[in-house]
């Protein structure tokens, strides 16, 4: 949407805005660089250096482009991968979703036919499609990247500018590389200090959507930054960034540093050699100048985040696991028919407490937190606690990708998993969206690592999902019920 | 390319704030090579729960039935990016939405579809969803043109950003044959990209 507008625009070549010396951030400097020029509509034309895809929004914009004769001019630059619909527990073919196997064999055919790259099942590169791409390199700062799907935000955690874009929009970007966009303002969100024990990134992005709301980054970018930012991994700060489209914002991101030089260097499609030293010059050079304007800034303390659960139907219903659960006179007038409507959706009402509530279900995977790191932390509490996921409970744990899989396999994760009562599977979305059979039943609960809470988000219409980060849900597996980890982690002295 | 000015038509309100593109269309819907078919599954779940309670939602409400506005309210389609959504609404008939506010990548998809979405005030999009429950036979006119929702002789002052208001009117909010315009400057700016030469 056109909101802003560059604020020192002097000049155009190409329709290319040019800069006085007043310092930039990162989203400005690298929209700059991709822009071709503005259409009449008064959008800007981007360039998109990465484009990704998935067999859920991409049949349709094949089709549009046979419809249109139309060709893919930088086949290069789009790599599908297979994540929504995969089963994660027997991946033979055929599938036995008659459906999903279309689906599987559309998107065979029109990668074949459009030669574009495909990370099959079995490939050892399949996986979500927000795991694989950084994992391969492709995801590096400065870039413009866009995929059929709104997650996409994760790829922001490089310094990239990445954006969800829908059906239609993946057809413009096979066809010509690039999209029709506004320019988004810019809001700087802080957090400084460090993270208590048993507090970590999901934590961090569920406290700042509880703050900002659900809204309230519409027309804005997320840059995130602060000193407990950029402490985190580049898995956190992947993490982070993936919700930022759960507050509404269309993209956040993370200024590239060391942390992420450090995490690219040595990946297949990473610069290597005599590149690489360039790079990482361009590279630095795009992050947010220190006298950066932006449309506004806030700022959190990292001591006030507590292991976080929502308990609503919208990712920012949330409190810390010990905080009872807002009155609807907490929230403004117009807000309150959404949270009457969350209570009983969820059957929870004010003032209870989350660490009281049963789950029947734990999901461990998904595009926000299925990478090593994570599996790591939810099996350590699992060894910690010692205990079994009781009869109740169905657990299952989801590696983001077949790397993260076979990562996890060589450490020993999924004997730990196993052994303490959770089920191992392959890589896919799984129970994140729930299109492939692994599915919640009638009202059943789950605490679960992936990003939305929405009512049936899990598979069936009156489901209902607590968002919680992997230790906390590897706590609710073990227990039966939300649990503070912290309890569990203090047995290891930590 | 066809010029977009004006809709008009009955309309259907849908009430609520926050209004998830997974409520507009489940996503076991999404398992699918076309959009064909998704209007009949537009709100699925939320129409069965409503029967459940004994209630109508609006979309399988008779009297609001060939409706070609949609009244929302806030943050509408938010969530996951899925066109299936606005595809799901478009088939089931509507042509434009008045609604207080939207998620972007749902506005997004709406524009590249050819489906207006204007804005209202919170109140204003109450008041029209009033007005269409009192009387659903009444016609509602979105004026892309002159900024405005007309309904039973009132009008509302609506906006549209200027950039898809242009390209409605103009009949260019199918943006692939001007984005191919000069594929030239496409090659240009990749070619001025360090990261597209591999930084040689
Ligand atoms: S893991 Fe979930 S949020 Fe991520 S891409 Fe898959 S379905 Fe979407």
């Amino acid at each position: 949407m056109e909101t802003g507008g560059p604020k020192t625009e002097k000049s155009s070549r190409h329709g290319i805005p040019e800069y006085g010396t007043m310092g930039q951030t990162l989203y400005d400097k690298v929209f700059d660089a991709h822009v071709v020029r503005r259409l009449s509509s008064g959008q800007y034309q981007l360039f998109i250096g990465l484009h990704m895809i998935h067999e859920v929004t991409s049949p349709q914009a094949f089709e549009m482009l046979r419809d249109r004769d139309l060709k893919v001019p930088f086949p290069g630059r789009t790599v599908a991968t297979v994540d929504h619909i995969v089963p994660t527990e027997d991946q033979s073919r055929p599938y036995k979703d008659d459906l999903a196997e279309q689906m599987m064999k559309a998107i065979e055919a029109n990668t074949q036919q459009f030669g574009i790259r495909l990370y099959q099942p079995g490939s050892g590169k399949q996986g979500v499609v927000h795991i694989v791409a950084p994992e391969q390199g492709l995801t590096q700062p400065g870039m413009t990247v866009a995929c059929g799907d709104s997650h996409t935000a994760t790829h922001g955690a490089f310094g990239a500018i990445a954006f969800g874009i829908g059906t239609s929009q993946v057809r413009d970007v096979l066809a010509t590389q690039t999209l029709s966009m506004g320019r988004l303002k810019v809001r700087r969100i802080e957090v400084n200090g460090k993270l208590g024990s048993g507090v970590y990134a999901k934590d961090v992005i569920l406290h700042i959507l509880r703050k900002l709301t659900a809204k309230g980054g519409v027309g804005y970018a997320y840059e995130f930054a602060g000193t407990t930012i950029e402490a985190m991994s580049m898995e956190e700060r992947m993490t982070v960034c993936n919700m930022a489209i759960e507050g509404g914002a269309r993209c956040g991101y993370i200024n590239p540093d060391e942390t992420t030089f450090a995490y690219l260097k040595g990946r297949p499609e990473a610069p290597s050699g005599a590149a690489w030293d360039k790079a990482v010059a361009w590279w630095k050079s795009v992050a947010s100048d220190v006298d950066a304007q932006y449309a506004d800034v806030v700022k959190y303390d990292a001591a006030d985040i507590e292991p976080t659960v929502t308990w609503g139907i919208s990712p920012d219903q949330s409190v810390g696991v010990n905080e009872p659960i807002p009155a609807t006179s907490d929230f403004p007038e117009a807000e309150r028919p959404n949270i009457l409507e969350a209570y009983e959706y969820m059957d929870l009402s004010a003032g209870q407490s989350m660490s009281t509530v049963h789950v029947d279900v734990v999901f461990i995977g998904s595009c926000t937190n299925g990478r090593i790191s994570d599996l790591r932390e939810a099996a350590r509490v699992a060894e910690l606690h010692g205990g079994k996921v009781p009869t109740s409970v169905k657990a299952f744990v989801v590696p983001g990708s077949e790397i993260v899989k076979k990562e996890a396999e060589a450490e020993g994760l999924d004997k730990v998993f196993l052994a303490h009562g959770f089920e191992w599977r392959e890589a896919g979305c799984s129970m994140c969206l729930a299109m492939n059979p692994d599915k919640l039943k009638g009202r059943q609960i789950s605490a679960s690592t992936s990003n939305r809470n929405f009512k049936g988000r899990q598979g069936s219409p009156s489901g209902r999902t607590l968002l919680v980060s992997p230790a906390m849900a590897a706590a609710a597996a073990l227990e039966g019920k939300i649990t503070d980890v912290r309890q569990i982690l203090s047995k290891g002295g930590n | 390319m066809s010029e977009i000015k004006m809709i008009t038509g009955t309309a259907v309100p849908v009430y609520g704030n926050d209004i998830d593109t997974d409520r507009i269309i489940p996503a076991r819907f999404l398992r699918c090579v076309s959009f064909d078919g998704l209007g009949e599954h537009a709100f699925e779940d939320d129409r069965a729960g409503e029967k459940a309670k004994g209630k109508t939602h609006p979309f399988d409400d008779a009297r609001f039935k060939g409706a070609k506005v949609l009244v929302a309210n806030s943050n509408f389609g938010c969530g996951s990016s899925r066109e299936h959504a606005p595809q799901a609404i478009y088939r089931w008939g509507v042509r434009a939405i008045v609604a207080v506010s939207y998620s972007e990548i749902f506005y997004g998809n709406t524009v590249a579809m050819g489906m207006p979405c204007v804005h209202v005030s919170p109140e204003d999009a109450q008041a029209i969803q009033a007005l269409v429950e009192s009387d659903p036979s009444v016609e509602v006119s979105v004026d892309i043109e002159g900024n405005c929702v007309k309904v039973a002789g009132k009008s509302f002052a609506s906006t549209i950003p200027e950039g898809p208001r242009k390209q409605f009117l103009s009949g260019g909010w199918d943006a692939t044959s001007e984005l191919l315009a000069d594929f030239q400057d496409i090659e240009t700016v990749a070619s001025r990209l360090p990261y597209v030469n591999q930084f040689a």
